[in-house]
């Protein structure tokens, strides 16, 4: 069995790619996926932890973690879509009309 | 507390002496507009007249007790310290009601002829009412609280009659002047009020009750006492018009005339001589204040007298002469001559009133002229003012047996019997002063060869009934009502018995030696002839070019300058604080105040520059901020684990 330690590592690589993703990237699908890159970070945690501790909790956590970023993703795709028809481009760096 | 002496039921009408100017003024200033100008001159003239009636009638009811009370409501109740709204009327109090509601009346009566054209009669008439209500209630208050809301209600009264004529910025200013002045003395005044209420507090009598005050004058200590007095005379010189706060009164004269009769006679001016005969008592007590009362007085009668000498406005003469007769009153007042001091209040106010009233009859005949220059010959046209004005003008000069003769000579006998030589003296050339100015001015004005000019001079007549009726009781007045205090050579003084009930004293009175009193009359009356024969001489006989005075020169530049107390007080107050006033404006509140504000504003802008900076919109930019802020508490609380 692999030990915990290289699937927190893993994890957390995951999480730091996607951390950065969210904040360097200059598309909004990207941002997207980054973001559902995280939230895959965590699962995966919640699973080793749950099989480490032979617990099924975690694996129920991960279920609703899939179900809330599936209804994210529908959102957030319907936004990026708007966003995309109105200004013909999906640079979040362009997106300041909240600015003060 | 029970009054001292139990109040007759039909005395719940001494409320109604002051109650009805007030009236008067209610009911012109709100149907004044829709009565018109004669109605609302009558409806004021009645209500004071009305007034004059209940006084007279309490007058007559008075002589069987010592004093009425009429306990409207109880004012304050504070702790310990109570005050009421309560009037009383004893010896002093009746005679200041029928000089303030008679002289009044009658001054209401001329108004409505002197007045009758004015676009704005009715408010006229409201404040006049008004005038008289604040003076009837600071002479009728039984405690120094309500009689000072009477004092500063008089203050605001002269103020808004002395700017009656409120268009004209020399009235506005003259108004102001006046207020201002007063504002002096009267916080001199309160802080005597204030200090008195302290000092017998602490003696554990918490009151400003006349009555109970007297009753408890022995817990105040001497030096307590001199300064309380000294606070409350400096009211007194600021409402009476004393030296240094006499500079308001002369120039009053911007008011229309019958104000300035009401100021100088019946009101206003009395109140600082009533103040303190009313507090005899204090005043007793603390020789130093008495002697320096004695000395501003006889200062102000010798100068106000020889400024008068030099003046050409027919009212500013009689102004100064005003300041000097009530300086005759604070002369007896400071040598313990209270019941001298309110006599000669008493026949001053029927030959003031009349000559302010006559020079006003002057005034309208000549269509608005002020200047004696342009006088002269008058008699003829004017005959009723000339006659009643020759009366006055021979009272208060002294002539025998009118009223100044045994008011002033009163005076003079009291300094010289008390042990005043000095300000006797004074008081003699202030009394042959007096007799040549009203001389100069009766010679100026009704004498000689007319000097107005052609077309005022063929419009000249004499003034309706309404103005010569009033001028002829006052005329009568001005004979008659000495007559009262005459002195023990004569028939006896009727006066001083009256009022040994408030001011104490010998039953039988101090008789003096006879011989020196009746010499010193005879010195006084020589004086005075000498004085108007002079004044015969240098304006009687032809109307000479220029004022025979001018050629002394330098004294009569100063005399005529008023001893430009004016611009000395210009000098030292007002312009070193319009001074202090526009640097304050024009350096300190640009600098110090608006740099202050301005300063932290720009501060805040600075700042929020700055912080908007970091406002960028972007939410990657916020992002980066959570995850720095997220990673500096992770290190945190690694680091503390």
């Amino acid at each position: 069995m692999v030990p915990l330690p290289y699937y927190l590592l893993l994890s957390a690589a995951l999480f730091a790619i996607g951390v950065l993703g969210v904040l360097v990237r200059r598309n909004l699908i990207v941002v997207l996926m980054s973001i559902e890159l995280m939230l895959n970070a965590v699962n995966l945690t919640f699973v080793a932890f749950a099989r480490f501790h032979g617990s099924m909790d975690g694996q129920v956590i991960v279920f609703f973690v899939m179900a809330v970023a599936a209804a994210e993703a529908v959102v957030g795709l319907a936004i990026v879509i708007a966003v995309f028809r109105h200004r013909q481009s999906l640079d979040p760096q362009e997106m300041q009309l909240l600015k003060w | 507390m029970v009054a001292p002496h139990p109040t007759p039921a039909e005395l719940d009408l001494l409320r109604w002496i002051p109650f009805l100017p007030l009236l008067g003024t209610v009911l012109n200033l709100a149907l004044g507009a829709r009565l018109g100008r004669r109605a609302a001159g009558w409806l004021a003239t009645l209500a004071v007249a009305a007034s004059f009636g209940l006084s007279l009638y309490v007058f007559l009811e008075l002589s069987a007790t010592a004093a009425f009370r009429d306990r409207v409501y109880t004012w304050i109740q504070s702790g310990s310290f109570r005050a009421d709204l309560s009037l009383q009327v004893d010896a002093l109090a009746a005679v200041m009601l029928l000089v303030v509601t008679g002289i009044g009346a009658l001054i209401h009566l001329y108004s409505i002829g002197y007045m009758g054209h004015d676009e704005d009669a009715v408010r006229f008439f409201a404040y006049l009412n008004l005038f008289v209500f604040f003076m009837l209630l600071l002479v009728m208050a039984d405690n120094l609280l309500l009689l000072f809301v009477g004092w500063e209600g008089v203050g605001l009264c002269s103020y808004l009659l002395i700017g009656f004529w409120y268009r004209d910025p020399a009235n506005a200013t003259a108004a102001n002047k006046a207020f201002i002045v007063n504002r002096i003395g009267d916080f001199g005044f309160i802080l005597g009020i204030l200090l008195a209420v302290t000092e017998l507090g602490r003696g554990g009598v918490w009151t400003l009750d006349f009555a109970q005050m007297q009753a408890n004058v022995g817990l105040l200590a001497p030096a307590k006492l001199t300064l309380i007095t000294l606070l409350l005379f400096a009211g007194a010189t600021g409402k009476s018009a004393q030296i240094p706060l006499f500079v308001w009164l002369p120039d009053a004269m911007a008011g229309p005339t019958p104000v300035s009769a009401l100021i100088h006679a019946a009101t206003m001016v009395t109140a600082g001589v009533y103040m303190i005969a009313r507090l005899h008592f204090l005043f007793a007590l603390a020789p130093l204040t008495l002697s320096l009362i004695a000395l501003v007085g006889g200062a102000t009668a010798f100068f106000a007298a020889t400024i008068a000498l030099a003046q050409n406005d027919i009212k500013r003469v009689l102004a100064y002469s005003t300041v000097s007769q009530l300086g005759y009153m604070f002369l007896a007042a400071g040598a313990g001559a209270f019941s001298a001091a309110i006599f000669h209040l008493f026949t001053h106010a029927f030959f003031k009133a009349c000559l302010f009233l006559g020079s006003g009859s002057v005034i309208h005949a000549l269509g608005g002229e002020q200047d004696m220059r342009k006088m002269g010959g008058l008699k003829p046209h004017l005959p009723r003012t000339y006659w009643t004005y020759l009366v006055a003008t021979l009272a208060i000069a002294g002539a025998p047996l009118t009223a100044g003769f045994f008011s002033k000579d009163m005076i003079l006998w009291q300094l010289f019997q008390r042990g005043w030589h000095g300000l006797w003296l004074l008081g003699l050339i202030t009394a042959g002063l007096t007799a040549f100015y009203m001389f100069r001015q009766l010679f100026m004005v009704f004498h000689g060869a007319c000097r107005a000019e052609p077309e005022v001079r063929a419009r000249l007549h004499e003034s309706p009934a309404v103005m010569t009726v009033p001028l002829i009781v006052l005329a009568l007045g001005s004979i008659f009502s000495g007559w009262l205090g005459a002195p023990d050579y004569l028939w006896g003084s009727r006066w001083d018995a009256w009022l040994r009930p408030v001011f104490g004293g010998h039953p039988a009175g101090e008789h003096g030696d006879l011989g020196a009193e009746i010499l010193t009359t005879l010195l006084t009356l020589s004086v005075v002839a000498a004085a108007i024969y002079l004044a015969y001489l240098c304006y009687g006989r032809a109307a000479a070019a220029a004022d025979p005075l001018s050629t002394l020169g330098a004294p009569y530049r100063l005399l005529a300058g008023k001893y430009y107390v004016d611009e000395i007080y210009d000098l030292l107050f007002v312009r070193p604080f319009t001074a202090i006033s526009r640097w304050l404006a024009e350096v300190c509140d640009p600098g110090l105040v608006d740099g202050a504000v301005n300063g932290i504003a720009a501060v805040a802008r600075g700042l929020s520059e700055a912080w908007r900076e970091l406002q960028t919109g972007n939410v990657q930019h916020y992002l980066l901020g959570f995850l720095a802020g997220t990673l500096v508490l992770l290190a945190y609380y690694l680091g503390r684990i």
